[in-house]
């Protein structure tokens, strides 16, 4: 028994051994910071035994039927809705009793109906959403139990659920009356906007993690690019004059620093558009027709410090990632003083955004691997939505209840799709 | 409908459109036959017919001039912050070719919250009053870039860098200083600590000392009483005497570090400098080959551009299992015959089999007396003669290390260019007294052959003469090929598709 006794120690010291040499093995050896946003250390947290998720089944004119139509929405930066179904359909938290589900979802694909250009056209997604919802409360009595209050609901298009890329019109037609109780995830967040929900969780825009994967050059090239850009500054085609385009913040930038030898800024789009991020300390990320977009995540995967132009946006998985401390926020009045701004940050401080850019998690959490790994999108969207239970029992109501207004909205939405 | 719209707008924008319009509830009451309808209607008969006559952008000009309302204290040109009424303009003459223009392009009421400031609608685009780069700035933002490279090679390079002994031959010419000055400015930008050996032939001499003075580099300058000559072959035996003796230094002094060989003329990336720190003891990099010849004529050349050559590439040649297995050595058969013997030949200059430049070593090889010395390196005071090529210093070819993921980067560029050694050039090129008379040079092209030419226009030109030979065509073959790429872009900018520029 002795000998046992002195074995058993002597894994116990092994096994401390072993668990010290993993964090060094694992990863690079650039040293990363830990990232707590202001929910706590909650990148790595597992939802797997936090939630049960019940997927409804939708007849496949919904989803599947969209989708074959055109497959074009698989690579958009609106692909997520789809990844999303996907990751669900086969994830540990799924559950099939939807009695003992805390989240129903809904898999319609609202942004699948797009231009030859490659642009979703929203026209048709309030009417596509209305019919779902009208058909998962005809079939199953979880929908009128709380109206949607226990229900996500993916609307990852430029305003969200507001279904509109004018902002104009999305502030006109307002959130869809329907889902006023639902949890939304989306990419659009703006603080004090109309289409952005209180309790929303905001997503990143879909970029393809394989693509990225191939681009990667080694860690050792220096970054002699400043601050790099590339897109458009004037849509000439939407917006000849300037000034609503951004809300002319791109065009300050190019008309300010367009002749900054600091500043590599142009509307090309470069075959080494990946490489040269990974050589650029900043990567300018300015807001376009929407405030969102996908250059943040490209910006995060290749360690380029994200200098964030879009007043009072709301970035992804803003509780559990500290953007403050990862990225440059600039107001949108402030463009023209960009190179003071940016130039006088401390070394120190950029050498810490930094680190925090190479921390692994971080990047993870921005990407929408196939098949999903552990610390993903897909498992913060499922972070979030634990974050959010218990359900308080005042969403729960007595039969007959009713809060929502069926027949509100425009004339047209109300037409069967 | 669209007439009440259309009233709201105006008011709207009279009321300065930059803070939210909260005001046009107001104004969505007045009636349709007021006079005040009738008249902003004519106003906006007259609008479309001068838009009709003058085009869209001129007679915004007209309104700007005769309406000029309450300007923005925002820097922008006139421009840009269009007058309101000028607005009607567009809701006729949109550009609606794609359905996402916008057809109702006017700022309606933001019903969000009052305490939001972000605001729908045309901004004026800020433009600071002298939208140019700051020197100051441009220098803190060296600085951090400095330092996100410093602390980028603390993590990603080698952990113990050591020093790099650069050997370089040299003597006194027309190009000397084009080239030395370039190879100086290389090595004053490298991140580790440098010795700088130079060699020159023709003993040490004040033009040279004073040139590499000015580099701050620890130098050790030391002569060869050796004159130059003038024919190829005999300067590349004498070149290859001057490394040897410059590795005969490194073993007096027992110097300490990474032995590279730094020809004057030729062109280093940094790249170069980080990857030698990783030979251990003898390493080889690849050396791309810029030889193309210098009298080809048009058609010939363009015919090369198409077919993309590709260049030249001297250096170690690796196996499936990144094992080095042979050599890559320049191919000397397309210039048969035609190559430069002398140095006044106005054909291709070749480079060696194997150029000493590809070439680095541990300086503990060169060492008498060495720990863990290997045995196929051979004692350089037993070599009295040239070395053919360095791989005559060691034994063992095989022991060689090929650098650069295995020879497949090209971290340095060999060319030879010349001037005619009859060109004479003023030393440290400044002209000293300066001349009395100046000649204006003529506007012809520069002739092939050098005209007899009073003795102090020649001191003026003969710098350039030479020149004309090699690089001319080269020169403006770069050119047009620049220009043309700069067409191609412009015409792609106008192309733009709102799905990738959109966000």
């Amino acid at each position: 028994m002795e000998i046992w006794r002195w074995v058993f120690i002597g894994i116990l010291f092994l096994s401390d051994f072993v668990v010290k040499i993993e964090p060094f093995k694992l990863g690079r050896s650039q040293p990363t910071e830990r990232i707590s946003g202001s929910a706590g250390d909650v990148l790595e947290d597992d939802p797997v035994g936090r939630l049960k998720v019940f997927v409804y089944e939708l007849p496949s004119k919904y989803n599947k039927k969209i989708l074959q139509k055109d497959q074009r929405c698989l690579n958009h930066m609106f692909a997520a809705e789809i990844y999303m179904h996907r990751f669900l359909l086969s994830s540990p938290v799924r559950t099939l009793n939807p009695e003992e589900a805390d989240w129903f979802y809904t898999p319609v694909y609202t942004t699948c109906d797009l231009t030859p250009n490659g642009l979703p056209l929203p026209f048709k997604s309030p009417r596509m959403m209305r019919s779902a919802i009208q058909l998962i409360s005809s079939n199953w009595p979880y929908w009128n139990r709380t109206e949607g209050a226990d229900h996500f609901f993916l609307v990852p298009h430029d305003f969200g659920a507001c279904f509109h890329y004018q902002e104009e019109k999305a502030i006109e037609r307002g959130i869809l009356p329907l889902l006023q109780r639902a949890t939304l995830v989306q990419t659009f967040g703006q603080r004090n906007h109309v289409c952005l929900k209180e309790g929303s969780i905001i997503i990143p825009p879909y970029a393809p993690p394989q693509k990225m994967q191939t681009h990667l050059i080694p860690e050792k090239t220096p970054r002699s690019i400043f601050v790099y850009f590339r897109g458009l500054f004037y849509d000439v085609g939407n917006d000849p004059e300037g000034g609503y385009y951004a809300r002319g913040a791109r065009a300050a930038v190019w008309e300010n620093f367009k002749d900054n030898p600091l500043f590599d800024i142009s509307t090309e789009h470069p075959t080494t558009y990946y490489e040269d991020m990974q050589r650029a300390v900043f990567c300018l990320c300015p807001l376009g027709w929407a405030p969102w977009s996908p250059r943040l995540v490209e910006a995060v995967i290749f360690g380029c410090i994200p200098v964030i132009i879009a007043d009072d946006i709301v970035l992804p998985f803003a509780d559990a990632i500290p953007w403050e401390e990862i990225g440059v926020f600039v107001d949108e009045k402030d463009v023209p003083n960009l190179d003071t701004i940016l130039t006088s940050i401390p070394p120190e401080v950029i050498l810490r955004k930094q680190r925090l850019l190479a921390n692994p998690s971080m990047k993870q959490a921005m990407l929408f691997p196939q098949p999903a790994q552990p610390g993903d999108a897909f498992h913060q969207v499922l972070n979030g939505l634990a974050r959010k239970l218990p359900h308080d029992k005042s969403v729960y109501f007595k039969p007959g209840e009713r809060v929502l207004n069926w027949t509100a909205g425009p004339v047209g939405d109300l037409k069967p799709w | 409908m669209k007439l009440s719209a259309l009233h709201q707008s105006y008011l709207s924008r009279r009321s300065n459109s930059f803070r939210s319009s909260g005001q046009l509830d107001s104004s969505s009451d007045t009636g349709y036959k007021s006079p005040a309808a009738v008249f902003w209607l004519l106003l906006h008969g007259l609008c479309c017919l001068i838009s009709l006559v003058l085009g869209f952008r001129f007679s915004r000009l007209i309104f700007f001039f005769l309406f000029s309302t309450s300007s923005s204290n925002l820097y922008t040109p006139p421009f840009r912050s269009a007058v309101e009424l000028a607005k009607t303009l567009d809701v006729h003459s949109v550009l609606s070719s794609t359905p996402f223009a916008n057809n109702l392009r006017m700022p309606f009421p933001n019903k969000t919250a009052t305490n939001s400031r972000v605001v729908v609608g045309r901004h004026g685009i800020r433009i600071r009053p002298w939208p140019h780069p700051d020197p100051v700035e441009v220098m803190k933002a060296h600085r951090i870039l400095e330092r996100v490279q410093k602390e980028q090679r603390l993590q990603f390079g080698s952990k113990d860098p050591r020093a790099i002994i650069v050997v370089t031959p040299t003597y006194v010419r027309t190009f000397q200083a084009l080239h030395l000055t370039g190879v100086m400015q290389s090595l004053m930008v490298v991140p580790y600590d440098l010795i700088w050996i130079v060699v020159e032939a023709g003993g040490v001499s004040n033009e040279t000392a004073s040139l590499i003075a000015k580099s701050g580099l620890k130098t050790i300058h030391v002569g060869l009483n050796q004159l130059m000559s003038n024919s190829w072959d005999e300067r590349h035996k004498l070149e290859s005497k001057m490394r040897l003796h410059a590795l005969r230094i490194v073993r007096e002094k027992k110097l300490d570090g990474i032995v590279m060989f730094a020809d004057d003329s030729n062109m280093h990336s940094m790249e170069l400098f980080d990857e030698i720190q990783n030979v251990k003891w003898f390493g080889a990099v690849s050396v791309g080959i810029l030889a193309t010849s210098a009298n080809i004529d048009e058609s010939s050349a363009r015919k090369e551009e198409e077919e993309n050559p590709r260049m030249p590439i001297q250096g170690p040649a690796c196996n499936a299992s990144n094992k080095l297995a042979g050599w890559h050595t320049f191919n000397t058969l397309p210039f048969a015959g035609k190559s430069a013997v002398s140095i006044d030949d106005r054909l291709t200059v070749l480079p060696r089999k194997l150029e000493w430049s590809g070439f680095v070593l541990n300086s503990r090889l060169l060492w008498k007396i060495g720990d863990n010395k290997p045995e196929w390196i051979k004692d350089i005071d037993m070599l009295d003669g040239d070395v053919g090529s360095p791989l005559g210093l060691i034994t063992d070819p095989s022991m060689v290390e090929p650098l650069g993921s295995c020879g497949r980067q090209v971290l340095l560029w060999w060319l030879r260019v010349e001037a005619r050694t009859d060109s004479k050039f003023p030393p440290r090129w400044i002209i000293d007294p300066p001349l009395d008379i100046t000649i204006p040079s003529k506007r012809t092209p520069w002739p092939d052959a050098p005209p007899e030419l009073p003795a102090k226009e020649k001191l003026e030109r003969g710098i350039q003469e030479p020149i004309v030979k090699h690089n001319t065509k080269t020169r403006m073959s770069r050119s047009k090929h620049r220009s043309k790429r700069k067409h191609e872009t412009r015409t792609d900018k106008q192309v733009s598709t709102r799905h990738s520029e959109q966000n």
